[in-house]
């Protein structure tokens, strides 16, 4: 769980940045997603990098996912017969309550999005329009409900991020009593980042500001 | 002499299972004229008398010392191990706390690892077979006189000693929502790991014990916190990184 979700993080910080790229117009915004597509050359031949990186990040899903059904079905067989008033949680928190229903609505996310911005399959500029134009189309005015959706998941994204990045640390046995706030206020700081980050574009395509 | 305080007047919904075999249904009883000073146990043991005397079956609960060390107490109280009172033990949580004409739900600690044993009495040898896994130090560590031969860092004691007075009464298993016993298990894992007569079988240690907790059919740690909010005894969290640390260590 900790180890997979620290890379699948690593990538967040990077898929942020290069689509802040978007600010800096279409030109540079093509160019670095073709960048991806020839990273490693000559090297490496066409897409070789990207594709490792696909497989890396696929199989991290895969394993992550594993961990938190395994998790989930441990949970289920160590207590068979459920309390009968609600159990009130007393430990502070909101992020961890959306654990697991926010993995699945971010894994329902990630598919839409490979569909929309990756595929082109669900997006009005299609395969064959350039990745900037299928950001445009894709978050124009009037597909409002698609920046909606897009908003709830990143959320949802950021709240998974609050609770499993200082939770990978005590995992991995890193913190100890005195890094707890430090880490806890680490965890909500890049949270919130990467949700402002990723939100700014589809937001700024919807009113106008990327066009 | 003040006048005596008005008794309170409360209705109970109590967890009743004749057997372990028994499948148990929560019974509705109505208990007046309760003293705000009684203790939650001495509460019950009024009831209890009174359903002595009228032929029934008294509600069993374990109870031992009365004084909040034992561990032996604990009970589910409207969805919250011993209570809500924090850092408190169910015999140590006193009826003021409740408001007159309330509704109680009590319930035993739920986890399979713990077979209801009738009513409110869970068996938790599941603990015991943890502590036997690796809870000890095999070698005589000497008497008083040689605790003073070797030195123990003041924070490395002060840390230790709060992981010691874990009572082990399982308050930590029946709050957390995957029914893991982690916090019990690593704070009598970090108790020795960081005392030096606990070195020699640190390593070996961690790894039974861990995987005793494991074979015993409890859940797995998320990090909820739900565990060190409930702990009788204030157990932090960081003994759970502290368990993960030696047991990772242990496994390479």
């Amino acid at each position: 769980m900790a180890v997979t979700g620290a890379v699948l993080v690593l990538f967040l910080v990077g898929h942020m940045v290069g689509n802040l790229k978007a600010f800096l117009g279409a030109d540079s915004f093509n160019e670095y997603a073709s960048f991806l597509r020839t990273m490693g050359e000559p090297l490496l031949t066409y897409r070789v990098a990207l594709t490792l990186v696909e497989v890396v990040l696929g199989v991290c899903i895969v394993l992550h996912m594993w961990s938190a059904i395994s998790l989930a079905r441990r949970a289920g067989k160590a207590r068979p017969v459920k309390y009968a008033a609600r159990r009130k949680s007393q430990a502070n928190g909101y992020a961890v309550h959306t654990m697991r229903y926010g993995g699945v609505v971010i894994l329902l996310f990630v598919i839409y999005h490979l569909l929309d911005l990756t595929f082109g399959t669900v997006n009005p500029a299609g395969w064959d329009g350039t990745p900037y134009e299928r950001l445009v189309a894709g978050f124009a005015p009037e597909r409002w409900w698609v920046t909606l959706f897009y908003v709830v998941a990143v959320i949802m994204v950021g709240l998974h991020l609050r609770h499993g990045l200082w939770s990978a640390f005590q995992t991995l046995g890193l913190a100890s009593g005195r890094s707890y706030r430090p880490l806890k206020l680490t965890a909500a700081a890049i949270s919130a980042v990467l949700v402002l980050g990723f939100l700014t574009v589809p937001v700024a395509v919807m009113i106008g500001v990327i066009k | 002499m003040s006048e005596r305080a008005k008794g309170m007047n409360l209705t109970l919904k109590v967890w009743r299972q004749n057997g372990p075999q028994d499948k148990g249904r929560m019974v509705t009883y109505r208990v007046e004229d309760v003293s705000p000073d009684m203790s939650f146990l001495e509460m019950l043991d009024v009831l209890n008398e009174r359903l002595i005397l009228e032929g029934d079956d008294p509600i069993a609960f374990d109870h031992d010392c009365r004084e909040g060390i034992c561990g032996m107490c604990g009970m589910v109280i409207n969805g919250v191990a011993h209570g809500e009172q924090v850092a408190t033990t169910t015999c140590q949580l006193h009826m003021r706390h409740f408001e007159d004409n309330a509704v109680i739900t009590i319930e035993p600690w739920r986890a399979a690892p713990f077979p209801v044993v009738k009513d409110l009495v869970v068996d938790r040898s599941a603990f015991d077979r943890i502590i036997q896994a690796g809870g000890f130090i095999s070698v005589p560590a000497g008497s008083a006189p040689d605790a003073h031969s070797v030195p123990v860092k003041k924070v490395d004691a002060d840390a230790a000693f709060d992981a010691a007075t874990c009572i082990g009464c399982g308050a930590c298993v029946a709050a957390c929502p995957n029914g893991s016993a982690s916090l019990f298990t690593a704070a009598k894992i970090t108790h020795l790991s960081l005392l030096p007569q606990g070195q020699p079988e640190r390593a070996s240690r961690a790894k039974a014990m861990v995987e005793q907790m494991d074979a015993e059919g409890f859940g797995g740690c998320t990090n909820t916190g739900e565990c060190t909010a409930v702990c009788p005894k204030g157990i932090p969290l960081d003994t759970i990184a502290q368990m993960n640390r030696d047991y990772l260590k242990a496994s390479k």
